[in-house]
C-alpha cells in the first residue's frame, strides 16, 4: 500500500471521469423527479384555453367564465361606454396600461382586441378581491361622479369599465387582461394567444 | 480547510469519516457476496426517494387510491418511471436482502462476536417486511385486497381473541379506507423511521466488532504495529471503488426490469392487481408477492389455520436463534465439512422451491411437495445444531430423531380420507425428508471424507 | 470446488425460478389465440380508438385516459380527435380534447339494464396479462340462445354482455365437442377484415393500458448504454486502485 509506483496521473484522471459520468447520470435521473412537480395532464387540462360563445351576450351586459381556476369577466360594451373611455383620462393613475399586465396585442385604452369585448381576469390587483360590475351611472352608494366600471367592495378600489384603476385607489396597476383572441365573430377562446398575435 | 476545522471543533465529521470509511480496516478478500450490503443501504435510499414523490401524488382513499396510481402513471409527467423504480425497488431489495442473509449463512457471518449484527439485521428484515406488506395494499388492486385479506385473516385465529385483534388492524370488519389510510400512514412514516434507525444501528454494530469475510478469519487478531489489522484494507478508497462497480452493475439489472419488463413478468406488480379492489368479488388465485410466497406456503403446509400461522411465524423466528444453534467454531463453509455443504444447498433450494410453490395454484402434488419442503425447512435447524460438532455427533440417533419427528408429523396429518392419488404422493415424497437426512446425517456417519473439517488458515486467502 | 458446488446449486435454483411458468388460469379452459400485439403500428391503433369510440364507449369507459393524450401518442392532431369524442360534460358540454375518457352511463342505470354495471377498461389488458386474451374474446361469441343477449363467449363463460360487433362478424356458432367457432350468419365484414377490428381494438387497448409503453423502451436502451459506459470507467477506476493490494 506504499505510494511507490503509483500511476497518480491515471487515477486522478479515472477518478474525475467515473465522478463526471456519474455526475451526469444523477443529473439525468434528476429530470423526470423534476418534471414530476410541474403541472400534470389533469393541471393542463383543468388550464386548458376556454371557448366562450358571446352571440346571447347582451350589449352592456357581462358575463363570467372560469379559467385555470380564475374568474374572467367579458364585457360587451356600448358605445356610450367606450365613448367615455378617453374623457376620464386625467383621473387615472395609469391611463395608456404602461404598468400594466397584457397582451401587446390589445389597445392601450380600450384594452381590448376588439373594442366591444373587454375580456378580463376578474381580480383586484390590489389584494385580489373580485370587483363587482357597475355600470349604471352615479349610482347612491358611489356617488355622483361614478361613469360606469368597476368597484372592488374589500377596499374601495376603482377601476373604469377598461379595467383601468382611478387615482386614490388602494390598487396600484390596472386589471389584468388574459391571452385571448376570437375564434369567429361569436366564439372567443381565453387562454391562447391565436395565430395573429 | 478552515471550514472542515470549525466543523470538526463542534462536529466529529473528520473523525465519523475516518472511523466508518476511510480507516475502518475491512478484510481484503471480500467476494461477489460481500456486495449485497452496500445494496441495500442503496435500495433504501432508492425506496424513500422515490417514495416521498410518490406520496405527493398518491391519495390514501379507498375512492381514490387506485385511480390516482394511474393518475401517476399517466398524468404526472415521469410519473410511470418513479412508479417503476419504486415497484421494482421492493422486488430488488428482496432479492438483494435475500442474498444478503445466505450471505451470513454460508460464511457464518452471524456467530459471535456478530450476534447483535444478526439480530438486528433480522430486526430489520421483519420491518422490510410489514413495509412491503403494507405498501402492497396501497395501489388498491385485488391483489393488494385480498392478500391483505388473507395476511390480517390470520390474526383472527388467534385463540379467543383473534377476532379482535384483527378488527383491530383493519379499524373495521372488513379491509376498507380506515386500513388503507393506517396502512398508509405505516408505510410512508413509522415503518421507514424504524428502518432508518435500525439500519443505523446494524452499521454502528458490525464497525464495532469488524467484518467477516469469506474465509471466516477474524482480521483483528493480527496487526501490524500500528494496530493495522494485516488482512485489513482501508474501506475508502478500496472498497467504495469496488462497490461502485457493484452499484452500476445493480442498476443496469435495475433499469432493465424498470424499462423492459417492470411487471417482472407479473411477478413484481401481479396482473390481477389491474384491477380495482373489489370486497365482493374474489379473484380466482391468490398469490402474495413472490418475497413472502416461502412463508406463505408453509402457512399453506399446515391444515389447522392457527397452527399454520404458528408455523409461518415460527419459521421466520427460528432465524433469530440461528447464532445460538450453530455452535461450530469454524465459520466459513469453506473448511466446514461436506455434510454442511450439503445441508446449507438444500436449505437454498428448499427455500426457493417453497418460494415458487407459494405463487401457484394448489394442486395435490404441490400441496404435499409444500409439506415436505416445510418439514425440510424445519429439519435444517436441527441438523445446524448436530452438524455444530461434527466430530462428537452421534448421527444414527439423531437421524433417527429426526426421522421419527418427521414421521409423527405425517402421523398426525396423515388422513383416511386421503384420496388414491393423495396417498401415493404422501408416500413418494416421504422419500425427500428421508433423502435430506441421509444426506446430511448419514452421509457424514458412513463416509469419512465427508464429515472431515479443514483447518482454518490464521490469514485470509486470495 | 467446495465452493463451486455450492454455486452450480444456486445456478440450478434460479434457473428453474426463471424459467417457471406463470400459472395463470383464463376464465374458461380454452386456450387464448395469439394476438401478436404490435404497438409500433400507429395506423392500427388509431383505428383501433375509432371502433372503440363508436363501439366500445357507451358502456366501457376509459375513466383514466385523456382524449388528448391518446392523440398525442398516435400521432393524431388534436382536431383528428374531436369527431371521436361522443361524451357529454355535467353540463351537457361536448367533452374538451383534455378531458378524461369517462361515459354518461350511470352505474344504477347500468345495472338496471345488464345486471351488472359494465367494467372500466382501461388497463384490462394488464389485467388480462396482455392482448391475447382481448383478441380472443373478441373473436369468441358464438350463438347461445340460451343467454339473456342470445350470445355466449367461448374465452368468457356465460358473457354478460350483448354481441356488439355481430354486425360486423356475423354470429358464429360452437361445436362444443372440438370447441372451435364457425360462422353460420355472415356479418358486413368478411372473417380477414373482422380480425384486423378484433387486432384494432387489442392494440389499442394494449396501449391504453399502458401509454408509457411507447416511450419506455427508448428511454431505456439510452440508460443501459449510459450505464455500460459508466461500468467501463468504474470498473477500471477499481483495477487502478486494488493495484495497491496484494
Amino acid at each position: 500500500m506504499a505510494d511507490t509506483g503509483v500511476d497518480k496521473k491515471r487515477r486522478r484522471f479515472l477518478i474525475g471521469a467515473t465522478s463526471a459520468v456519474g455526475a451526469v447520470g444523477v443529473g439525468a435521473i434528476a429530470i423526470p423527479f423534476i418534471g414530476s412537480l410541474t403541472p400534470s395532464a389533469r393541471a393542463l387540462a383543468a388550464g386548458a384555453p376556454v371557448e366562450v360563445d358571446i352571440s346571447k351576450l347582451e350589449v352592456g351586459a357581462m358575463m363570467s367564465v372560469e379559467w385555470q381556476g380564475k374568474v374572467v369577466f367579458v364585457v360587451n360594451r356600448t358605445p356610450e361606454m367606450l365613448a367615455k373611455l378617453p374623457e376620464i383620462v386625467p383621473q387615472l393613475k395609469d391611463p395608456t396600461s404602461v404598468d400594466s399586465l397584457q397582451p401587446t396585442y390589445v389597445d392601450k385604452e380600450t384594452r381590448a382586441r376588439e373594442a366591444e369585448f373587454l375580456v378580463m381576469l376578474g381580480k383586484c390587483t390590489h389584494l385580489g378581491c373580485a370587483p363587482q360590475f357597475r355600470p349604471e351611472v352615479a349610482p347612491a352608494d358611489l356617488g355622483a361622479d361614478w361613469k360606469g366600471g368597476f368597484y372592488c367592495p374589500c377596499h374601495g378600489s376603482r377601476f373604469d369599465l377598461a379595467g383601468r384603476v382611478f387615482k386614490g385607489a388602494p390598487a396600484g396597476t390596472n386589471m389584468e387582461i388574459p391571452p385571448y383572441y376570437f375564434v369567429s365573430d361569436s366564439m372567443l377562446l381565453i387562454g391562447e394567444n391565436g395565430a395573429a398575435a | 480547510m478552515s471550514l472542515l476545522n470549525w466543523v470538526d471543533a463542534r462536529f466529529p465529521l473528520t473523525e465519523t469519516w475516518n472511523k466508518h470509511i476511510a480507516e475502518y480496516y475491512a478484510p481484503k478478500n471480500f467476494n461477489f457476496f460481500y456486495f449485497f450490503g452496500s445494496l441495500a443501504l442503496l435500495c433504501l435510499v432508492l425506496q424513500i426517494v422515490t417514495g416521498i414523490f410518490l406520496t405527493m401524488h398518491y391519495k390514501p382513499d379507498a375512492e381514490m387510491a387506485f385511480a390516482s396510481v394511474e393518475y401517476i402513471m399517466r398524468d404526472v409527467p415521469g410519473g410511470w418511471f418513479i412508479r417503476y423504480m419504486h415497484s421494482t425497488g421492493a422486488s430488488m431489495f428482496f432479492i438483494v436482502i435475500y442474498l444478503h442473509m445466505f450471505r451470513a449463512l454460508i460464511y457464518g457471518s452471524f456467530k459471535g462476536p456478530r450476534e447483535l449484527v444478526w439480530l438486528i439485521g433480522m430486526l430489520i428484515y421483519l420491518a422490510l417486511m410489514a413495509e412491503a406488506f403494507m405498501g402492497y395494499l396501497l395501489p388498491w388492486g385485488q391483489m393488494s385486497f385480498w392478500g391483505a385479506q388473507v395476511i390480517i385473516n390470520l390474526f383472527n385465529t388467534i385463540p379467543f381473541i383473534g377476532d379482535v385483534v384483527s378488527t383491530t388492524i383493519r379499524g373495521d370488519f372488513v379491509i376498507s379506507d380506515p386500513t388503507l389510510n393506517r396502512f398508509f400512514a405505516f408505510h410512508v412514516v413509522a415503518v421507514p423511521l424504524i428502518l432508518v434507525g435500525l439500519v443505523f444501528v446494524h452499521i454502528v454494530a458490525l464497525h464495532a466488532v469488524g467484518s467477516n469475510n469469506p474465509d471466516g478469519v477474524e482480521i483483528k487478531k493480527l496487526k501490524d504495529e500500528k494496530g493495522i489489522p494485516l488482512d485489513g484494507i482501508p474501506f475508502h478508497p478500496y472498497y467504495t471503488v469496488k462497490d461502485i462497480v457493484g452499484v452500476v452493475v445493480f442498476f443496469i439489472v435495475f433499469f432493465f426490469i424498470v424499462f423492459f419488463m417492470p411487471e417482472g413478468g407479473g411477478y413484481f406488480i401481479e396482473h390481477a392487481n389491474f384491477e380495482p379492489a373489489n370486497a365482493l368479488k374474489t379473484p380466482e388465485h391468490i398469490a402474495p408477492v413472490w418475497y413472502f410466497t416461502p412463508f406463505y406456503t408453509i402457512l399453506r403446509a399446515v391444515p389447522d389455520p392457527w397452527y399454520g400461522t404458528l408455523a409461518m411465524f415460527a419459521a421466520i423466528a427460528i432465524l433469530f436463534v440461528l447464532p445460538w444453534l450453530d455452535k461450530n467454531p469454524i465459520k466459513s463453509v469453506r473448511y466446514r465439512n461436506k455434510a454442511h455443504l450439503i445441508n446449507l444447498a438444500w436449505f437454498a433450494v428448499t427455500f426457493i422451491v417453497l418460494g415458487m410453490l407459494g405463487v401457484m395454484a394448489v394442486t395435490d402434488g404441490l400441496k404435499e411437495l409444500g409439506t415436505r419442503g416445510t418439514q425440510i425447512y424445519f429439519l435444517f435447524f436441527a441438523i445446524t445444531y448436530v452438524h455444530s460438532r461434527p466430530q462428537q455427533a452421534n448421527y444414527l440417533m439423531w437421524f433417527v430423531i429426526l426421522l421419527v419427528s418427521v414421521l409423527f408429523w405425517d402421523f398426525l396429518r396423515y388422513d383416511s380420507s386421503f384420496t388414491e392419488n393423495q396417498a401415493s404422493l404422501f408416500w413418494q415424497m416421504l422419500l425427500l425428508p428421508i433423502a435430506y437426512l441421509a444426506t446430511t446425517l448419514l452421509l457424514p456417519h458412513f463416509i469419512g471424507g465427508a464429515n472431515r473439517e479443514k483447518e482454518v488458515p490464521t490469514r485470509v486467502t486470495g | 470446488m467446495k465452493f463451486n458446488s455450492l454455486k452450480l446449486l444456486l445456478a440450478a435454483a434460479f434457473f428453474s425460478v426463471a424459467v417457471a411458468p406463470v400459472a395463470y388460469s383464463a376464465s374458461s379452459g380454452v386456450p387464448n389465440l395469439d394476438a401478436d400485439v404490435d404497438l409500433s403500428d400507429k395506423v392500427s391503433l388509431a383505428r383501433g380508438a375509432k371502433y372503440y369510440a363508436n363501439f366500445c364507449m357507451g358502456c366501457h369507459s376509459l375513466e383514466f385516459s385523456r382524449y388528448n393524450r391518446v392523440a398525442a401518442d398516435l400521432g393524431m392532431e388534436e382536431g383528428d380527435i374531436k369527431p371521436l369524442i361522443f361524451t357529454r360534460d355535467d353540463d351537457d358540454n361536448i367533452h374538451k380534447p383534455g378531458a378524461l375518457m369517462v361515459n354518461a352511463l350511470r352505474e344504477k342505470d347500468a345495472i338496471r339494464w345488464f345486471g351488472i354495471a359494465p367494467p372500466d377498461l382501461t388497463v384490462i389488458a394488464r389485467a388480462r396479462g396482455g392482448g391475447d386474451w382481448l383478441y380472443s374474446y373478441l373473436k369468441g361469441f358464438y350463438q347461445d340462445d340460451s343467454r339473456p343477449f342470445g350470445v355466449n363467449n367461448l374465452y368468457f363463460s356465460n358473457v354478460g354482455m350483448p354481441h356488439v360487433l355481430q354486425e360486423l362478424q356475423g354470429l358464429q356458432a360452437l361445436d362444443k365437442d372440438t370447441n372451435t367457432l364457425t360462422l353460420v350468419k355472415p356479418g358486413k365484414m368478411s372473417a380477414g377484415e373482422y380480425d384486423q377490428v378484433a387486432k384494432d381494438l387489442t392494440n389499442f387497448l394494449v396501449y391504453v393500458g399502458e401509454p408509457a409503453q411507447l416511450h419506455r423502451t427508448f428511454y431505456g436502451i439510452l440508460t443501459l448504454l449510459f450505464l455500460l459506459v459508466l461500468l467501463v470507467l468504474a470498473y477500471l477506476l477499481k483495477k487502478e486502485f486494488w493495484k495497491d493490494i496484494h
